[in-house]
């Protein structure tokens, strides 16, 4: 379990990196906390001979946490955003799902933008990017351009980003005072990929639904006046709509039910 | 050392039965231990990596290491072949044809078996060696399920043995049939046990170097004993054994069993080395650990009771499939065996007839897993008391108690064999209901129940068996056989401890621990015999079998030290007392009798000031040989070999004394059920044990929790998935789960009776493996009683949990077919990964065919395909570098159409061969004209082998889905370049949602 040969840069500024990651096209992969790549190049799932590690620029540190809510820096660590004193006050649903973000140890080294960039359909941060509707920007040799999550995140470990791109920042909305918010995971031990995971927002009429693990990305579903009586049909349907698939740890049917057993109640404690 | 030992001491009560920190801990905890991968190496040693089969069953038509022996650093690359001429067969304990030597020689038989060595300068380059070695496998049929790999039209892994079932004996103890042929009352039931183990940190490893000047092998390893395979591999090398000098060192990183099925690659290794001309390092790695190291044995046994109004238990009857995957490796098939004469379990049932078969399937093979053979069998047991007392209408614990073998009936002789040495059952239980408030979690089932909720409790007792018999897998053996082949019985444990000229006192044992605290425990048992402090012990457990004492029973398995190795520790301590006794007798001018060991000193009983400090007499031996008594040898070091002679062999009617202690365990619990995950919250849980005297209460503790722990692990998580066409999806310890701390549960651990052994030195019996035995159908007593369900398998995942708690699923709306747009399902159950769906293309029928069909269209239809060869109309051949996001491999790509009906209907099979895996599918197109274009239906099944399917599992239906995706999207813009692009481009496809709950 040793990589293939492969060789390191470690560039001292944005434009160092995107200028790397242009000269070699698909050969090279971005590292950052490598909690998800270092174990696939361990495996040799991937072996790209370039890798352009970002984890020390300093640019890339970014974490601003206020009113408008949260933008992080691709080198910042899901535990840096985790310890940050204004998370709980402005993005308790961040915090929350944080929390089933891998362990303690995994958080350290691993951050918000590899996770989106990663895009397992089970991982929490991709789902929140989602439910939130932030915003994922990108920097290539020819500028910068900012993807909403639904632009961003194309499928099963795939997204928007071009070869050539590096993921500089994400942006999570926060959300108004107003609304409630609820957060479920169902795996099948602490820190384990979710089986489901489902994020719930509650305001002013709407409510708003997000899936991960059901699909090959986050689902978001949202429902302007929905009765009580009509949420097992709206989870009904949502659950076919996703379909789900088998693996060794759940069945297809066993996230269906998941979303429309645990959906349902997430759903009545956040509007309760 | 600290202080506390020494305090400890002083209060002069003898050390064993006292918690005693372990003293191993100051080096553990320290970070400071030297494990198998920290020993330094001889310079030049090459590192080897094994390339391995992706196939469950292939037959290999060749091996081509050309390019890869070109790659820098690379020495040799070694194969089936080149290790023959120096080997023979490893052999098992019964004559048969099978051929194993540790490594594939014309066959692959499981995903993950060694099909050659690459030996180079470091890990990683022969690492990047694996992928250039081409072998030509002709893909077999595999089989996984035990009962069908005995059917007569199953494929046959081993041709020299006619038959996947290598061994079947039949055993009646008593007359079970008759019994149960007449019985009013009788029930059965069929159990599956699945495939686990416990999963040590520490993997294999192995340093290996040929000894021309011997002609033998040096070997240092973590392997772990019984020290009888030593035998086994130096038959197999075809040296003495004294050639096959192996070393183990200091620390473990734990074994749990799995290390003593590291021999084979030991055998292979040497060999190795030998051909390399240099000395061969190799570390395991864990998906290595997870595909080929060891499992235990899964099972299916049916099992029959009968039994009288009263609940009185007259007959068993079972019949066992005992799983071993691909080989036979000794001492296996021994777990079976270990149990056998305690087929009884507990009770006093006095007829019992028990079908052995032994069955080889297309999976890792097995060794030893802490539990060994008990787990299965007192699984089966358990639950059809279980049963018996619910058809009865009777409380289960009331049931087991009319059963118990009854205090004051001891040694009892179970009609198996087993020789029950001591124990009060009936006192366990007592303490048992007391102390865990059976009365209490009665009445929480009862308000749980009322509140609606899914609420059971379950029951189980074990007789924990330690110190195993040497001749029990005998008993495979006809009688005729076992005449002819001689006696086999005993399981000698040896000590030898020495005094030095300055008096202290070391002590070297043959236990090679694992981390249990061996050192502490015999330091306990020695410093008591000789009257010293704790701290003036020193005990070295690392074994060299060239300068050491062993016997074939040496090592670590099956509860052996607790009984054997302490005998041992005592036997040596007390001749090492008799000999300074003499020695100080003509000192202190007192008789033999009159002299005692105590406070350092040793000095007459009557008159204490008349004293020698035990330093001086120890001095003396050595100083001063002329001072010792005429005839003694100078110097102190004594060696002692310890057997028990209840250790019998097999008798002529298959009894076996299969242990030499036997411990007690009982267990309880409250499980609740959530009915909408499925979820098996373990919510109150009682565990009682009997292990005869308490060496150190710490350490008894510590083996209780950790049982139960793994026992936890067994029961809710762990299982190693094979595909039914043998692919193996548990690669990972993301795919093979173990309990970590987050999921420990904190017993009730109950203060019951502790009964010696008469048969042991110090009354000790094992107590490492009692939850094992009895968690798993704890658990399972309380899930069927909860929700009222009879098949329970383990592990109790939740998804499996909800389907026998839920039956259908509610429908799709009709109205949202349409909404299925882009969504295909992938069948994940049953021998491949199978999908259908249904495409529009907006295209004529003929273009569409033409672009099917067409090698320069396919390749751009196949991602990641450049280019592809035509070798006839329907044979294609190419390079494809494809993936899912970062993963990606490269890939040798053989297409072939089938079943041709132009332009409607065709069958395109392929085949995928890279280093990520081998995949190989079928697809069956069909197109029909619909108004507008093309309606391109398809359906196909892919098998997945290697690396992918193994690590990847969770994402596997996914990734496959995306890819075929991609086809078809590709499909539709070579087809149709012009047409505009329309939201849900794949049309309305309509999936099939397969797999089970």
């Amino acid at each position: 379990m040793k990589p293939a040969p492969f060789s390191i840069h470690i560039p001292d500024t944005i434009d160092e990196a995107v200028a790397c990651l242009a000269e070699h096209g698909e050969d090279a992969r971005v590292i950052a906390g490598g909690q998800s790549l270092m174990a696939m190049l361990n495996m040799r799932l991937a072996e790209p001979s370039v890798l352009v590690d970002v984890s020390r620029l300093a640019d890339l540190k970014k974490l601003e946490i206020g009113p408008d809510g949260l933008t992080v820096g691709a080198a910042t660590t899901q535990a840096e955003v985790f310890h940050h004193p204004d998370l709980a006050t402005h993005m308790p649903l961040v915090r929350e799902a944080l929390t089933h973000v891998g362990h303690i140890q995994t958080r350290n080294r691993g951050t918000i933008c590899g996770s989106l960039c990663h895009a397992d359909p089970s991982a929490e941060m991709p789902l929140l990017l989602a439910t939130l509707g932030g915003t994922v920007t990108l920097q290539s040799a020819s500028g910068t351009r900012t993807l909403s999550a639904s632009e961003f995140q194309t499928g099963l470990l795939e997204t928007a980003k071009q070869q050539g791109e590096l993921c500089i920042s994400a942006h999570f909305p926060s959300l108004p005072s107003s609304a409630k918010w609820g957060f479920r995971e169902i795996a099948r031990r602490d820190g384990d990929f979710a089986i489901v995971a489902m994020a719930c927002i509650a305001d002013k009429g709407t409510v708003r639904l997000g899936v991960g693990g059901v699909s090959d990305a986050p689902t978001v579903e949202e429902w302007t006046d929905l009765a009580t009586a009509d949420i097992p049909d709206a989870l009904n349907r949502l659950a076919w709509k996703m379909g789900g698939t088998d693996d060794i740890h759940a069945s297809a049917r066993y996230r269906r039910e998941l979303v429309r057993r645990i959906g349902q109640k997430l759903i009545e404690e956040t509007l309760s | 050392m600290t202080g506390m030992e020494d305090d400890v001491s002083e209060m002069r009560e003898p050390l064993v039965g006292q918690k005693i920190l372990r003293t191993e801990d100051q080096t553990l905890l320290r970070g400071k231990a030297t494990f198998m991968d920290d020993i330094p190496i001889a310079k030049g040693t090459l590192h080897a990596a094994f390339l391995r089969s992706p196939h469950a069953h292939a037959r290999i038509r060749g091996i081509d290491a050309t390019e890869a022996l070109k790659l820098k650093g690379v020495h040799a690359v070694i194969t089936g072949e080149d290790i023959k001429p120096y080997t023979k067969p490893l052999i098992v304990g019964f004559a048969n044809p099978l051929d194993y030597r540790g490594i594939a020689m014309d066959k692959v038989r499981y995903v993950g078996e060694p099909v050659a060595i690459v030996c180079a300068t470091d890990r990683y380059r022969a690492e990047d060696a694996l992928k250039l070695i081409k072998v030509d496998y002709e893909v077999l049929d595999a089989v996984v399920d035990p009962v069908r790999a005995c059917e007569e039209d199953a494929p046959v892994l081993h041709e020299a043995a006619g038959s996947n079932r290598v061994s079947h004996r039949v055993f009646n103890h008593g007359e079970a049939d008759k019994v149960l042929d007449a019985a009013k009352n009788k029930t059965q039931i069929t159990i599956r046990y699945p495939r686990n183990s416990v999963t040590p940190m520490e993997t294999y490893g192995v340093v290996a170097e040929y000894k021309p000047d011997t002609g033998g092998y040096d070997v240092t390893s973590n392997f772990q004993g019984p020290f009888s395979v030593h035998t086994v591999m130096a038959i197999a090398l075809k040296i003495p054994s004294a050639k096959l000098r192996h070393k183990s060192p200091a620390n473990s990183g734990g074994s749990f069993g799995s290390k003593l099925t590291l021999f084979p690659y030991i055998v292979v290794l040497c060999v190795a080395s030998r051909l390399a001309g240099r000395p061969l390092k190799w570390i395991e790695d864990r998906l290595e650990h997870h595909a080929s190291s060891s499992v235990a044995p899964s099972r299916v046994t049916t099992i029959e009771a009968a039994y009288d109004d009263d609940g009185t238990v007259n007959a068993l009857r079972m019949e066992h499939y005992d799983d071993h995957g691909a080989h036979l490796r000794a001492p296996m098939p021994a777990p079976i065996y270990r149990m056998h004469g305690l087929s009884t379990n507990c009770y006093t049932i006095p007829n019992v007839k028990v079908t052995n078969n032994i069955v080889l399937t297309n999976k890792c093979p097995t060794g030893a897993v802490r539990g060994f053979g008990g787990p299965q069998l007192y699984f089966a047991i358990e639950r059809v008391m279980n049963k018996v007392a619910k058809e009865l209408g009777m409380d289960p614990l009331a049931l087991m108690e009319k059963n118990l073998i009854p205090a004051g009936s001891f040694p009892y002789r179970a009609p198996a064999g087993a020789l029950i040495d001591s124990g009060d059952y009936q006192q366990v239980v007592k303490d048992s209901v007391e102390q865990g408030k059976l009365d209490w979690l009665r009445e929480r089932r009862k308000q749980a129940r009322a509140e609606g909720k899914l609420y059971g409790i379950g029951f189980a007792a074990a007789v924990e068996p330690s110190q195993s018999n040497m001749g029990y897998i005998s008993t495979l053996k006809t009688k005729e056989e076992r005449e002819k082949a001689g006696p086999k019985d005993g399981a000698v444990a040896s000590c030898t401890i020495s005094v030095d000229a300055l008096g202290s006192v070391n002590v070297v044992g043959d236990s090679t621990p694992q981390g249990q605290g061996h050192q502490t425990a015999l330091a306990q048992i020695v410093a008591d015999e000789l009257g010293l402090k704790f701290s003036d012990i020193t005990v070295n457990l690392e074994t060299d079998t060239q300068k050491d004492n062993w016997s074939i029973a040496a090592g670590n398995y099956s509860c052996r030290f607790s009984p054997a190795s302490t005998s041992a520790a005592k036997t040596a301590a007390e001749r090492v007392r008799v000999k300074m006794t003499k020695v100080a007798g003509r000192f202190l001018n007192v008789p033999e009798d009159d002299i005692e060991f105590a406070d350092g000193m040793i000095r007459s009983k009557s008159n204490p000031d008349n004293g020698l400090e035990f330093r001086r007499v120890g001095g003396l031996a050595h100083w001063s040989p002329s001072s010792l008594p005429e005839g003694m040898d100078p110097g102190i070091r004594e060696v002692a070999y310890w057997n028990a002679p209840e250790l019998t062999p097999t008798t002529a009617n298959d009894e076996i004394n299969t242990s030499l202690a036997y411990g007690f365990a009982f267990d309880f619990c409250g499980v609740e059920i959530d009915p909408d995950t499925g979820n098996v919250k373990v919510d109150h849980y009682v565990t009682a044990h009997d292990c005869g005297t308490i060496l150190n209460p710490g350490l008894a503790k510590g083996q209780i929790r950790g049982s139960f722990a793994n026992a936890i692990g067994a029961s809710l998580y762990e299982e190693f998935v094979y595909k039914e066409d043998g692919t193996f999806l548990s690669g990972t310890m993301a795919d093979y789960l173990i309990p970590t701390a987050a999921e420990a549960i904190d017993p009730v651990l109950v203060d019951t009776v502790a009964i010696p052994s008469p048969f042991t030195r110090l009354g000790a019996k094992g107590i490492a493996e009692g939850n094992q035995y009895t968690t798993p159908v704890c658990l399972a007593n309380a899930v069927a009683d909860a929700l009222d369900y009879e098949d329970v398998t383990m592990p109790l995942t939740p998804s499996k949990v909800f389907g026998w708690i839920n039956s259908g699923e509610e429908m799709a709306p009709p109205a949202d077919e349409e909404q299925a747009e882009e969504r295909l399902s992938v069948d994940f159950s049953g021998d491949a990964l199978r999908g259908e769906g249904e495409t529009f293309v907006p295209a004529p029928r003929e273009k569409v065919w033409e672009t099917l069909l067409d090698p320069k269209e396919m390749a751009a239809l196949i991602p990641g395909c450049k280019e592809l060869d035509k070798h006839a109309e329907d044979h294609f051949t190419g390079t494809l570098k494809m993936g899912v996001g970062a993963v990606r491999g490269t890939f040798e790509a053989d297409i072939r159409l089938r079943n041709m009906r132009k332009p409607e209907s065709v069958e395109i099979s392929g085949t995928l061969d890279g280093s990520l895996g081998v995949s190989r599918g079928t697809g069956w197109v069909e197109l029909d004209e619909v108004e507008g274009g093309t309606n391109v239906r398809y359906r196909y099944e892919i098998h997945l082998s290697g690396t992918i399917a193994s690590v990847g599992g969770r994402l596997l239906s996914g990734a496959a889905r995306l890819l075929i995706n991609q086809f078809f999207r590709a499909l539709v813009a070579r087809a149709a370049p012009d047409a505009a692009p329309r939201k849900g481009l794949l049309g309305k496809i309509r999936s099939k949602f397969g797999g089970n709950s």
